[in-house]
């Protein structure tokens, strides 16, 4: 039973990273109208995000370390530490829910660069070519970040605060000993809070009614005189800055390298294309229902009836959905259709 | 389109065959004569010849073709581990062994097209190369990759011959699968799947695909059942990539799971798309010019660039050494990706398309601008509606 619980928070929590990435995804797909390879690649800039967040934060001063009297020793002391005392070193410890307040701007302005550098003119090609072009950014993404941070993956401390684990059991009646990492919860947390965001903004705000209007008919709306191709730059920055978060709050989960955009590409081709072209509630959905599957997989009790299947069962399902469910759990009638 | 008549093939079929065997004598000046690198030129040719059968023909864009390649080297390395250090029968295994999972995963993927159809095929890869790293580990020995030992059966050697000290060498009756032997072998292997890709090419097979490619709705009105010929394109193109994968593992004998890796389907993909798809030397020249570059530009570092930039002035050369440096070496897949990315969004037909301007611009200089136009609307016009 215990474990049974726990498998079922990590795999809400791995859903949420996987909801995020394809919302973005979808997001894009449904607007534009275009297959970003290079979505993968945001999310790994998300997480650069932080770590660039962080060093510029520990920026640091040779200073001469007092404790050690016998010789002259210095240590690295941060500016923010030297300025501001103990509140600098608060800070420093905060430094990944900070980065978020720092990559929301840069991740709109690498989207919206993307979208009218690039971007826009292949809305008319292929999808072939704009798969083609897209994962080309990807790898050259992928390789400026490997030439600035090496190929290393770079550990994130989370806050000191919740670095350790949370007795979740005791508010579930199952006792102190089932403890969960309060990161992986703040992580599930947030990815909430996100989604429901872009879901009011899409569904609240008269702009959001205009890009799903644009989504479901993007002529139409044009001859309305709404300036369509306007709304959906600024929908792919916001798209950019979702994928951008989920990389951000990831980072102390998985320590950042310059390939896991592409990891976490492939799996969330899967989970958009599970959950349905261009519907973001299949996103949502198939995200988290695959991120359970998953962890269930990982399981010994059933690995031991199938040996192999945590490795497979997402591509396995993917395989059998498209197979049944053309459309995929969710999918709208015409988008994509073939 | 007009077909070229026997005659016409044949030529080419000649002129390719010297082009290709005398390549030892050609690349010398470019430094590229070495055994090891006209190999992998062979070897990747016929997996992107192969691979343009698919996706140059049917417009279907496979993102799971690594996954042969992975297979066809395992099953060769199995039978220079079993049978024999003779690649005759490994080659053969590999095809047949590659052009079974071909035919079990296009019966599948084939189902569905357009992005599905990559996605269907991008799972297929992931799940073989997740499974070689984990529960296959007997088969595939997981992350060592599976290599020969002095103490395999190699049941057919044996009738003939006792177990020779130190690790057996693969051979072709007797010709060594190293140096410009090997290359040669290979390279008659290419020959041979170059003629077989033109005359798929040329044949009302080849047409019924490309009428596949520019309309599939209008070809299943016309009668036609479109799918056995889409299954017979990707087996041809599967059982190709597993000759690559064996070759792979004649000439080292050696077969790791990376093999399998999503990024080397990406690989073949850019190489066909490079030189140009559809057409039949264009992912010949893709994979010239990626091989080639892959290696003079991983090869060079700071050094060989400040030596590269000494005729400049002092002030001048570190500039350009700072401008170049993180594109060569370690950084030669960024060059790559940048490359990449200019091709699909200048010159989506690849090389071809580009000398196919050169030539209209020579010859009629009047109407250079009008072609260029056309010629690139043409392809968007034909691009895959796969609309059913």
């Amino acid at each position: 039973m215990d474990a049974i619980f726990l498998q079922i928070l990590n795999g809400l929590d791995k859903g949420g990273a996987y909801a995020l990435i394809a919302l973005g995804l979808t997001l894009v797909f449904g607007t534009l109208g275009v297959v970003n390879f290079a979505h993968g690649a945001l999310f790994m800039l998300g997480a650069f995000c932080s770590v660039s967040f962080y060093k510029l934060l520990t920026l640091s001063k040779q200073v001469k370390d007092e404790s050690i009297t016998f010789f002259d020793a210095f240590k690295e002391q941060p500016y923010l530490e030297i300025w501001f005392g103990d509140y600098g070193t608060t800070i420093i410890d905060l430094a990944v829910p900070l980065s978020i307040l720092f990559a929301i701007p840069v991740m709109l302005l690498i989207g919206l660069i993307m979208e009218r550098g690039l971007i826009r003119h292949f809305y008319k090609r292929t999808h072939a070519e704009q798969i083609l072009v897209t994962f080309g950014l990807a790898i050259v993404l992928q390789e400026v970040i490997k030439s600035f941070f090496g190929a290393n993956p770079i550990p994130m401390p989370a806050p000191e605060i919740v670095s350790g684990s949370a007795p979740i059991g005791v508010l579930f009646g199952l006792g102190e000993s089932v403890v969960y990492p309060w990161w992986r919860l703040i992580y599930l947390l947030f990815s909430g809070v996100v989604i429901a965001g872009v879901f009011a903004f899409l569904n609240m705000t008269t702009y959001g009614m205009v890009v799903r209007a644009g989504m479901m008919d993007r002529e139409t709306v044009g001859l309305l005189g709404i300036d369509v191709e306007r709304r959906f730059t600024v929908v792919f920055g916001l798209a950019a800055v979702v994928t951008g978060l989920a990389g951000v709050m990831y980072a102390p989960i998985l320590p950042p390298d310059y390939h896991m955009g592409m990891d976490f590409l492939v799996l969330s081709f899967v989970v958009v294309v599970v959950g349905g072209m261009g519907s973001l509630g299949g996103a949502v959905a198939a995200g988290f229902l695959l991120g359970i599957l998953q962890s269930f997989a990982s399981m010994n009790e059933v690995k031991s009836i199938i040996p192999g299947i945590d490795q497979i069962i997402i591509y396995l399902v993917a395989v059998v959905i498209l197979l049944v469910r053309p459309r995929g759990l969710l999918g709208r009638k015409g988008v994509m259709e073939d | 389109m007009k077909t070229p008549t026997i005659k016409q093939d044949m030529l080419v079929m000649l002129i390719f065959s010297v082009v290709i065997l005398t390549m030892p004598l050609w690349l010398e000046p470019l430094g590229a004569n070495y055994p090891d690198l006209l190999q992998k030129f062979a070897i990747f040719g016929i997996f992107a010849v192969g691979y343009n059968i698919l996706f140059g023909l049917t417009g279907y864009l496979s993102f799971g073709h690594a996954a042969f390649l992975g297979i066809g080297s395992y099953t060769a390395v199995w039978s220079l581990k079993l049978l024999t250090m003779n690649i005759l029968p490994a080659l053969l295994f590999s095809v047949l062994m590659s052009g079974l999972f071909a035919l079990l995963i296009g019966f599948i993927t084939l189902r569905r097209s357009g992005i599905y159809f990559s996605i269907l095929t991008l799972a297929f890869a992931q799940m073989f190369y997740n499974l070689a790293y984990s529960v296959l580990t007997p088969i595939t020995n997981g992350e060592t990759g599976l290599q020969l030992a002095r103490d395999d059966a190699r049941v057919i050697d044996r009738l003939f011959s006792e177990a020779g000290e130190g690790l057996p060498s693969t051979d072709f009756f007797g010709l060594a699968m190293s140096g410009y032997s090997g290359f040669y072998i290979c390279a008659v292997l290419l020959i041979i799947a170059f003629f077989i890709s033109q005359r798929i090419f040329h044949s009302p097979f080849g047409t019924k695909l490309r009428a596949i490619k520019s309309n599939q709705t209008r070809m299943k009105y016309t009668g036609y059942s479109t799918r056995p010929y889409l299954l017979t394109a990707f087996v041809i193109s599967g059982m190709y990539a597993g000759l690559a994968g064996g070759l792979m593992a004649a000439t080292d004998p050696l077969a790791g799971a990376e093999r399998m890796q999503w990024t080397a389907s990406g690989e073949v993909v850019l190489m066909t798309i490079l030189g140009g798809v559809g057409t039949l030397i264009g992912p010949l020249l893709g994979v010239g010019i990626i091989k080639y570059f892959e290696n003079i530009f991983s090869a060079l570092n700071e050094q060989a660039l400040h030596q590269a930039f000494a005729f400049m002035p002092d002030w001048l050369a570190n500039i350009m050494v700072f401008l170049t440096s993180p594109f060569v070496g370690e950084g030669w897949h960024l060059t790559l990706g940048a490359l990449f990315v200019l091709i699909v969004v200048f010159l989506p037909g690849g090389i071809m398309q580009g000398i196919d301007l050169i030539k209209k611009r020579f010859s009629s200089p009047s109407k250079n601008s009008k072609t260029e136009h056309t010629s690139s609307e043409a392809r968007l016009e034909k691009a895959p509606e796969n609309g059913q």
